[in-house]
């Protein structure tokens, strides 16, 4: 079963995110580049953290016009799982995968940390190893995570169980405590911390790697 | 075809917090400008364009606000479009 890995100019967890997966979980990867337009034989794909075509604009919003991810908006369509991470989350919010945006810290501060996570797994695919109300650490490194949504839609996003990731020491102003969200059906996940740098021990703990291992079987 | 000039003002909704704004608000007091009450950061975005009346490039323009310029999420637009002489 092989993972793609999406590649704009400027992601740069794309080589973190197949450490995790090849290298710590044994699984078969394919770095899908931007301009490509068909996504072959994969099984899921993860969108890396990084700076997308430089993020100019706003974060993810001219990464959302590339070739690639007409056809990854039609695989989600189809139910095949995608992973947005840091500004793969981003890029899912600009798309219309995922509802609300990501916006600059509360703080200002570019926050480089480990924060504590409650998972709320819902029918999320990404979470299935995961159960309700279990802690997790895993490091966070963005300036513009501070998640924002109109109050009503929060409330509907939290009703219907898409609020999956909540920090427990909110660290950048996101209403609701929001680090991670799911779509309707539970195929897409976006969370602003990085699982992929939480999957080798010689690096720190290892609470990422039931996330990028529930979806593989 | 005519050309179109065009300057599309793109700033955060009103309920959208704006920590840049608040941070620059703060530094205007350092400089010893007191009395500033309300300091919110946008972006100003100016477009030339051709099309073939002023229609149509309202129409372009706007198209081009909602979906790329602006997200209509946390950020409001206005535009302001006059023919190149």
């Amino acid at each position: 079963m092989t993972i793609g890995i999406v590649v704009f100019p400027g992601s740069n967890c794309d080589r973190d995110v197949q450490w995790a997966l090849e290298g710590c979980l044994g699984r078969p990867t394919r770095f899908l580049w931007h301009e490509e337009r068909d996504l072959g034989a994969i099984e899921a794909v993860v969108l890396p953290g990084g700076f997308s075509y430089g993020d100019y604009l706003r974060c993810g919003a001219i990464a959302r016009f590339a070739p690639l991810l007409e056809e990854v908006g039609r695989f989600a369509a189809a139910g095949g799982p995608v992973l947005g991470i840091c500004n793969g989350f981003q890029v899912l919010t600009e798309m219309g995968l995922l509802p609300g945006a990501l916006t600059r810290n509360r703080d200002l501060h570019f926050l480089c940390e480990s924060v504590q996570l409650e998972v709320r797994p819902g029918s999320c695919r990404w979470l299935g190893g995961y159960n309700e109300g279990e802690r997790l650490q895993l490091p966070i490194a963005h300036g513009e995570g501070r998640y924002q949504v109109e109050s009503e839609e929060l409330r509907r996003l939290e009703g219907e169980g898409q609020v999956v990731l909540r920090y427990s020491h909110n660290p950048n102003g996101s209403v609701g405590d929001v680090a991670g969200l799911t779509n309707a059906a539970g195929n897409v996940l976006g969370l602003m911390p990085h699982p992929e740098r939480a999957c080798d021990p010689l690096t720190g703990g290892v609470d990422g790697r039931r996330l990028l291992a529930a979806i593989l079987g | 075809m005519p050309l179109f000039h065009a300057r599309v003002q793109v700033s955060l909704r009103p309920s959208v917090l704006d920590p840049a704004g608040e941070a620059t608000r703060a530094a205007a007091g350092r400089l010893g400008v007191e009395g500033v009450r309300r300091l919110r950061i946008g972006k100003a975005i100016e477009v030339d364009l051709e099309a073939a009346d002023a229609e149509s490039a309202r129409a372009q323009l706007a198209l081009l606000s909602d979906r790329l310029l602006a997200n209509p999420v946390i950020e409001d637009w206005t535009l302001d479009l006059r023919e190149a002489i």
